[in-house]
């Protein structure tokens, strides 16, 4: 617990592109709260693998370009 | 904050007054009598259901003031206070575990204390004790996630 995830994000810049979309409307159409979509943004909380592909759907991006995992893991 | 961290709160408050009470009221009457002696049962079962019932009263007050502060705000689906998801499912899953060995290590004092014969009176208040020390510490590791990331 409290140990960050490794795994980054480009959910910030995707909102951005998609219309300033809100964390509020991401969390609606992806069908979690508002705050675990801050905790996703804020990467203290990785998400399901579901859950990934959902908000990758949401952007009509493929799921590498939402989450990002170092190299030599 | 999610509605699930809000009934934490609720929980966490309710299960450290209520006992703080009885224990206050437990510890005026030993000043009394000897152990063996002190009526504790109705007092431990009233502190049980007031903390069964104020946590029902708690819940709906908060789901209450939740609903209207969403309405007021404008908010509607991403504050819904039946939407509770994976995040708060794992949070609540950790909490859970760590309170319940926190209870587990003070069951072993009742256990001692029962091999050892002690007055029913403090048998029952140290498992009394387990669970509520169990509750409070899963409380806390929950609203820590909630707060530091999970």
């Amino acid at each position: 617990m409290g140990k960050p995830t490794r795994v980054t994000n480009r959910i910030r810049a995707l909102r951005f592109a998609a219309g300033e979309m809100t964390q509020a409307e991401l969390a609606d159409r992806v069908g979690v709260t508002r705050q675990t979509v801050i905790a996703i943004e804020q990467g203290r909380y990785s998400p399901s693998l579901e859950v990934a592909f959902q908000i990758a759907r949401v952007f009509d991006v493929p799921l590498d370009d939402v989450f990002q995992y170092p190299e030599g893991e | 904050m999610p509605f699930e961290e809000k009934m934490t709160w609720v929980g966490l408050v309710v299960t450290l007054v209520v006992p703080v009470v009885y224990f206050a009221i437990m510890l005026g009457r030993l000043g009394d009598a000897p152990a063996a002696d002190i009526h504790y049962q109705w007092p431990l079962i009233i502190a049980i259901g007031a903390s069964i019932g104020l946590t029902i009263v708690g819940a709906i007050a908060t789901a209450i003031g939740t609903a209207i502060a969403a309405e007021v705000r404008g908010r509607s689906a991403s504050d819904d206070i039946d939407r509770k998801d994976e995040r708060d499912v794992r949070i609540s899953r950790h909490g859970d575990l760590v309170g319940f060995y926190v209870s587990s290590a003070g069951m072993v004092g009742v256990l001692a204390l029962t091999m050892l014969q002690y007055d029913y009176f403090w048998i029952a208040n140290a498992l009394y004790l387990s669970f509520v020390v169990g509750t409070l510490v899963g409380s806390v590791v929950k609203l820590v996630a909630y707060r530091r990331g999970f």
